[in-house]
């Protein structure tokens, strides 16, 4: 009795253990990409409601974007002046801004079609892997390089998107100085602007 | 005489601006301060209004044309504008692209029936950026100036404002159609002044029509639209001077080291 529990517990494990592997993308950073790309395009050539396109596009961004370190690097020195609740309380409207923003710039492709080009290890910490997105009848095409962050070798993450060489990243964190400059650097009016996003 | 005199002063502005110079090109600038910020956000909303009302209808009627129509248009007006640019390929001493498009522009008025076609990219002579005189300007060293929003123009510095200015009496199609000794020469209704505006007028729904849902993206994700476009324009001329497609040229990794190290 007691080796067919094991055998049922084991057994389950081993499921589990495949099933979470079956969700884990690779170490390398052009395979990365090149995954995390297909599933977007999965995901929006599907006939789901924008919602449900919204939700599982969100669930990508969360496992393979670095958003806290994008949380970060876009408050800039601010956020060494401000409290730890303040802090924390940032990282919370931060996520819920970019995911809202990142999916609603994502939906706006119905058929990407995106190449894969090439990669460059700009050093240890990140590779640049430079894609392509394919012109339409609408659109020109667009060159798109992917910053991905390597320190930890087995779980690269995201941290930024460069379009036609425009940084994304510093465009937010550009943003985010504006608004603290404008409002004698007051954090609590980047949190409503923040807010104000989230909930239009 | 006017026009002598506008060129006297234009040149009077462009030394100033080069006087003025306090970096070189390795150091180019992805920030400008700020020239009078409260106008600027004003006449950004007043283009944006502007936009909404005029320029974007008209960008989406020519999108509805037919893709060949639309691609030859673009075409055409390209290869105009690339005259432009070998005039600041010279300017910059950049004898590659001189080569490049002259042969782009040969290649394509003749093969190409007046620029309708792009056969010179498959023969080998690839697209390149624009160049404009501001560009050049920022190349010889000038500095980037202050950050400010033209009405219907848009964002510019005051270098790249110098440079619209200069852009009129180096760009040839410009010359040949404002030039009224070449009209008598040359006695053709093709150069007569109001085309040259057919053409800028053409560029910019063009750009317009391949740039709606981007904008409109952009407009729609901002929490401040005027801090992301000052962002991005100054990001955009930052690259085009020095010439660089390098992914992590806009964005060093010391940036970074903060985050990593916190």
């Amino acid at each position: 009795m007691k080796s067919k529990f094991l055998f049922f517990i084991s057994s389950f494990l081993i499921l589990i253990t495949l099933q979470v592997e079956s969700f884990a993308y690779s170490a390398d950073p052009k395979q990365f990409i090149a995954e995390i790309t297909s599933e977007a395009k999965e995901i929006l050539n599907s006939s789901n409601s924008k919602k449900i396109k919204e939700e599982q596009l969100s669930e990508i961004a969360l496992k393979t974007v670095d958003i806290k370190g994008l949380a970060y690097y876009t408050l800039g020195g601010k956020r060494k002046e401000i409290s730890s609740e303040e802090l924390k309380k940032y990282e919370k409207l931060f996520k819920g801004y970019f995911l809202k923003s990142f999916t609603s710039r994502l939906t706006d492709y119905s058929d990407p079609k995106i190449d894969v080009l090439s990669t460059e290890i700009v050093n240890e910490k990140y590779t640049i892997v430079k894609t392509l997105l394919l012109s339409t009848d609408k659109k020109p095409e667009v060159k798109i390089n992917w910053r991905v962050y390597t320190k930890n070798p087995d779980k690269p993450l995201i941290r930024d998107l460069i379009v036609e060489g425009l940084s994304l990243a510093r465009t937010q964190k550009e943003e985010f100085a504006s608004i603290l400059s404008a409002n004698n650097n007051n954090i609590n009016a980047l949190f409503e602007k923040l807010e104000e996003f989230i909930n239009q | 005489m006017m026009l002598g005199r506008i060129k006297v002063l234009f040149s009077t502005i462009t030394l100033i601006v080069l006087m003025s110079s306090s970096h070189t090109l390795a150091g180019e600038k992805y920030t400008a301060n700020e020239c009078f910020e409260n106008f600027s956000r004003g006449t950004l909303k007043f283009n944006q209004a502007l936009d909404k009302a005029i320029f974007k209808p008209i960008a989406k009627g020519y999108r509805a044309l037919p893709v060949p129509i639309r691609m030859g248009t673009s075409n055409v007006v390209e290869n105009l504008r690339s005259l432009l640019t070998l005039s600041n390929n010279l300017l910059q001493g950049d004898l590659k692209g001189v080569g490049n498009t002259t042969g782009r522009f040969l290649i394509n008025s003749t093969v190409g029936i007046l620029g309708v076609f792009d056969p010179a990219t498959h023969i080998g002579f690839t697209k390149k950026g624009k160049e404009d005189f501001g560009q050049t300007l920022g190349v010889w060293g000038a500095d980037t100036g202050c950050y400010f929003v033209l009405p219907i123009l848009g964002p510019t510095t005051t270098r790249d404002a110098v440079g619209l200015v200069g852009n009129v009496f180096i760009d040839p199609v410009y010359q040949l159609t404002h030039n009224t000794e070449t009209d008598v020469i040359i006695s053709n209704d093709n150069l007569q002044e109001h085309n040259y505006y057919y053409y800028k007028g053409t560029d910019a729904v063009d750009f317009r029509s391949k740039n709606i849902e981007s904008i409109d993206s952009l407009e729609r994700n901002s929490i401040d639209f005027y801090a992301s476009v000052k962002s991005l324009y100054l990001q955009n001329r930052a690259q085009k001077i020095s010439n660089s497609m390098k992914s992590g040229k806009t964005q060093e990794d010391s940036d970074w080291e903060e985050v990593d190290n916190q």
